[in-house]
């Protein structure tokens, strides 16, 4: 007869970088169901319309997060321009996709580094973030700041980034590609990093779909979605396709990451080669009124963003519905039935991003 | 050229008692649940339901007075049970029947919910 007990899991663990906590029932090492708690970082940001101008909140939006920075401060500038029918030109459009795309490399790079720290291949965490360390030098000569970078305004972009500059990031980009792709062949051929990726977590393309999955947790098992091929910013203009693969288990989650690493250098070379000149913002006057729920997709996958304005300074509501929010249901789904000792690799593989989720 | 998928969103109005033949009907069209707001309005909440059926948005909307209770819809979208609690914590829209039920304790904060 097996032995039923509940094992705490963080909020504090070797494998997370910021506090979530799992209550895990197992039976003897099978975990046979998983409660989640947040909040242990809860700071409230939403509610900050009330006190912060719809201006203001561009930088607080780009604070919900380091990683995810650009992007969150991109899509809140996009959904005020949306209600006040403010249409950026092309070249913030263009500037915009590069940086969301350098948004993506230093996350996925990052990610690798996390990954490769939580099964014990510190080389390999090293050389992760070696390389993330490049995207994030292009990151600060472009915008002036690392990780966040406050460049982003309602009507367009606080500074442009002259030509020369994007060709020398398309030229470091094109000296990353082969050690990068070194790099991939550890975390795709290694034998001991795939005993303890393959099989392992597996989350099916019906579950996956049905239970809410975004981005590279939900592309893994087989669902090419992909927000970008909506075609918002400059994203119509560029030839791509969704990252997918069918196994829907920890290695396929980092093939689809490393994928998407080479996918986003494409996507800048091609962004790069098509900018057209001109200006990066045009003046807007007056104040929002009406409502708009915007998506990006992220790093992570696809994040919503509600924002509500009634022609004040103020807006009614500002809400973010974040990627790792809709991941962890089905989180919560792949850990039924998985072995203890698996469930920090499972965790680190939906690329969890906990401030983000305590925004 | 990417080939471009198009978006088409949607608001549709209903009433609170209906909430649940219309969200098990979109569950039966194929949409998944993409997420669940509230937002503060003169005599109530107004409140937001997003599902997803390709790049397709639709928007569920109604309105509730303060202390009506809403009727959680988690056991036909298992996943509803994260945003109901979160609602239910930072708005106090006390919600029923949640497949998992943290009676205001999702987010360990030392604030007691709820936040509004």
């Amino acid at each position: 007869m097996s032995t039923r007990s509940v094992v705490p899991f963080g909020p504090h663990h070797p494998v997370l970088p910021e506090p979530i906590h799992l209550d895990l029932v197992l039976e003897d090492e099978k975990v046979v169901e998983a409660i989640p708690s947040i909040g242990f970082v809860h700071r409230g940001l939403e509610k900050l319309v009330e006190k912060k101008d719809f201006n203001e909140m561009v930088y607080v939006a780009e604070r919900v997060c380091g990683i995810c920075s650009f992007m969150h401060g991109m899509s809140y500038c996009s959904a005020v321009e949306h209600i006040m029918n403010v249409e950026i030109p092309p070249r913030a459009k263009y500037l915009r996709t590069v940086w969301c795309e350098l948004s993506r490399l230093h996350s996925h790079l990052l990610w690798l580094g996390l990954l490769a720290d939580g099964f014990g291949f510190e080389s390999l965490f090293m050389q992760s973030w070696r390389l993330r360390e490049k995207i994030l030098d292009m990151s600060e000569a472009s915008t002036g700041g690392r990780l966040i970078s406050s460049v982003n305004k309602v009507g367009g972009e606080l500074k442009d980034v002259d030509n020369a500059m994007l060709r020398s990031f398309v030229e470091t980009l094109n000296r990353m590609e082969p050690e990068i792709r070194e790099m991939a062949k550890t975390f795709l051929n290694d034998s001991a990093v795939r005993s303890r990726l393959e099989g392992v977590g597996v989350l099916s393309k019906e579950k996956a779909h049905s239970l809410g999955a975004v981005g590279p947790f939900l592309r893994a098992s087989g669902v090419p979605f992909d927000v970008r091929t909506t075609g918002y910013l400059a994203y119509g203009d560029i030839d791509f396709e969704p990252v997918t693969s069918d196994a829907g288990d920890c290695y396929a989650r980092t093939a689809v990451r490393i994928n998407e690493i080479f996918q986003s250098i494409n996507v800048i070379r091609q962004v790069v080669a098509k900018i057209p000149e001109g200006e990066v913002a045009v003046p807007v006057k007056g104040f929002p009124k009406g409502e708009t729920m915007m998506r990006v997709e992220q790093p992570r996958g696809e994040a919503l963003y509600y924002v509500k304005a009634n022609g004040t300074k103020f807006l009614d509501r500002f809400r973010i519905r974040t990627p790792t929010f809709a991941n962890i249901p089905p989180m919560l789904e792949m850990l039924k039935g998985s072995q203890l000792a698996d469930v920090p690799m499972m965790i680190l593989t939906i690329d969890p991003c906990i401030s983000c989720t305590e925004r | 050229m990417q080939k471009i998928n198009p978006v088409k969103t949607e608001v549709r109005p209903t009433q609170k008692q209906n909430v649940l033949s219309e969200v098990s009907r979109l569950k039966g069209e194929g949409y998944r649940l993409a997420q669940m707001c509230s937002t503060k309005v003169e005599g109530g909440y107004e409140m937001t339901y997003t599902f997803g059926k390709g790049y397709d948005l639709l928007h569920l909307r109604f309105t509730v007075a303060p202390g009506d209770r809403v009727e959680s819809i988690s056991h036909i979208f298992p996943s509803a049970f994260f945003y109901e609690n979160e609602i239910h914590d930072l708005f106090g829209v006390p919600i029923e029947f949640m497949t998992i039920d943290y009676h205001g304790g999702l987010y360990r904060t030392a604030e007691k919910y709820p936040f509004q």
